[in-house]
């Protein structure tokens, strides 16, 4: 593998409104490609605005919509990951990301873990997704990840031992916590994706979102963090903004060699393990 | 001590930003808000001066005959040193009018007309300046339900209610709020002399360390009796929180349909903003 260049497209969609969204998404692949980027990537749900609430039907696409259809096309120039809302045809609504490369959907992953406590309310309005995939690209093997399920080990771990070394995650998380030296939500989501990259050894890209929905503010923050943890590039906080990163094939080959932790990892105890918590709980 | 520490810059980014961006989406360019003179107002009149530029901005005050002189030169004061929009509207001829028929009415009924009548001023005012008019409510207030519904409680845009008194201090001085508007006793300002904390018969301070352990924190009540707070004071607040909590709603809609609005016809207020 080479080194690619990836754009962190750090936009503010406007809620419900599918076509200026689309308007805004392509625009910003069309920098990215003048910019010669290998590889865009927008937030969690960029297709729609994220407190859709009873809006989910109405902006919700299917797979040959002519909006997706549209960024597929699109994805001859450049790779593009995007969130949006997905309806099947057996009318099931998923908080879906898409991975599109050389004019066709390379992955799909439906968010499985759809928060609801506090101010989240998806799992109200929204299916769960039901598999973790790691897939290949010709950037290399990637999992991609939508918000609230990179809060779960379980999930990128999952998707680091099925071989991804890039983890892609689209969000739309809300800034809370003034009481610190910076924003509380931002505070946690860094250390987040830099423990995430360092158990795994894996990059992490993270797009965030910004703007306002109802008095919430979305705080942006988009990064690359190399496999060593370490935040490389980070988009500014609570603004419009793209995030231009080289990714290094060699950082990824000399972070696997000094720090084989992933290799190590005992598949066979953990299976041994999990199996027996499963029957004990009697699940 | 307490988490009522704030960082002040973060808070002043996210609450321009909040002005800017939901004022701006709606296709509209100005605000406009009652000035009292007191510390609330003038934080509010400093952000939206600071997220659409002082021209954009309308301050309005609006004195009875009762209210301290002190109070309108505090809001010219304020005014001036951002350099907004200022005007005077007096509200003692309609309030008097009013209570020409009513002449026993007491001092609640009083407060609550002269609250309102400044809620009809802004809102005629807003279609006057295609402008929203923003709330000057702070979460301490909010939560205690020491506010006049319909009345000061009514705006399109609240840019401090989830802000403790503790903090509208604190950002208070950060932006430059003039310093005699900071350290004066805080009032409603309906009769000469009157003050919020010998009214409430507690201090901001007090009642903010309770406020943000009990809803901010979720301790419980033994955790907060363990925290130092007295149980009576405990209950009081619980009490206020609970009985003023209509006020903080919408009004309650008998349902009979499949759809009732706001129960399960569900829309963000930003919807296709």
């Amino acid at each position: 593998m080479s080194d690619f260049t990836v754009v962190l497209a750090q936009i503010k969609p406007k809620l419900g409104c599918v076509s200026d969204n689309l308007a805004l998404i392509e625009e910003r692949i069309r920098l990215a490609v003048a910019g010669k980027a290998d590889l865009v990537v927008f937030p969690e749900l960029a297709l729609t605005g994220y407190f859709l609430k009873d809006l989910v039907p109405e902006v919700a696409r299917r797979l040959d919509s002519p909006e997706i259809l549209r960024l597929v096309e699109l994805s001859r120039q450049i790779s593009i990951a995007v969130g949006f809302v997905e309806v099947t045809d057996d009318y099931r609504f998923f908080n879906s990301a898409l991975y599109l490369e050389d004019g066709a959907i390379r992955h799909l992953h439906r968010k499985v873990y759809l928060p609801t406590y506090g101010l989240f309310d998806e799992q109200r309005y929204l299916a769960r997704g039901e598999r973790f995939r790691a897939f290949d690209t010709k950037l290399g093997r990637m999992g991609l990840l939508v918000c609230e399920d990179m809060w779960h080990l379980s999930a990128s771990y999952i998707l680091a031992l099925d071989g991804a070394t890039t983890l892609i995650c689209l969000s739309s998380s809300p800034g809370r916590g003034t009481e610190g030296d910076s924003l509380g939500s931002a505070d946690a989501w860094q250390q987040l994706t830099s423990t995430t990259a360092l158990f795994l050894n894996c990059r992490v890209l993270y797009c965030n979102r910004v703007g306002y929905e109802d008095g919430i503010n979305f705080w942006g923050g988009s990064e690359y963090v190399a496999p060593s943890g370490a935040s490389l590039s980070r988009g500014k906080l609570l603004e419009e903004d793209s995030v231009t990163a080289t990714v290094d094939e060699g950082v990824l080959r000399r972070e696997r060699i000094f720090s084989p932790m992933l290799r190590d990892e005992n598949l066979f105890v953990t299976m041994q393990e999990l199996r027996r918590i499963e029957r004990e709980r009697g699940l | 001590m307490s988490g009522l520490q704030v960082n002040t810059g973060l808070l002043r980014q996210i609450l321009v930003g909040f002005v800017r961006d939901e004022v701006r989406k709606v296709g509209i360019s100005r605000v406009v808000l009652g000035l009292s003179g007191g510390i609330d107002s003038a934080l509010v009149v400093f952000i939206a001066a600071e997220a659409l530029g002082p021209e954009n901005v309308h301050a309005i005050c609006m004195p009875y005959r009762s209210s301290n002189p002190e109070s309108e030169a505090h809001a010219r004061l304020v005014a001036d040193s951002c350099g907004v929009n200022f005007s005077v509207v007096p509200i003692t001829p309609m309030v008097d009018a009013y209570f020409e028929q009513f002449p026993d009415a007491d001092n609640m009924r009083r407060g609550n007309k002269m609250a309102r009548e400044r809620m009809t001023i802004l809102f005629d005012h807003s279609a006057l300046l295609a402008a929203l008019v923003l709330g000057t409510s702070n979460k301490t207030e909010l939560l205690l339900g020491y506010g006049t519904l319909y009345g000061d409680m009514a705006s399109a845009l609240n840019p401090i209610g989830d802000l403790y008194k503790s903090h509208v201090w604190q950002l208070s001085e950060a932006m430059g709020v003039p310093r005699e508007v900071i350290e004066k006793k805080p009032s409603a300002d309906l009769w000469a002399g009157q003050t919020d904390e010998e009214e409430l018969g507690f201090s901001y301070r007090q009642v903010d360390e309770l406020l943000y352990r009990m809803v901010d924190q979720r301790m419980t009540r033994e955790e907060l009796v363990v925290a130092g707070f007295e149980t009576e004071f405990i209950d009081t607040i619980y009490r206020k929180i609970q009985n003023s909590h209509f006020k903080r709603r919408l009004p309650v809609i008998a349902k009979v349909s499949n759809r009732t609005i706001d129960r399960d016809f569900r829309y963000s207020r930003d919807w296709g903003k």
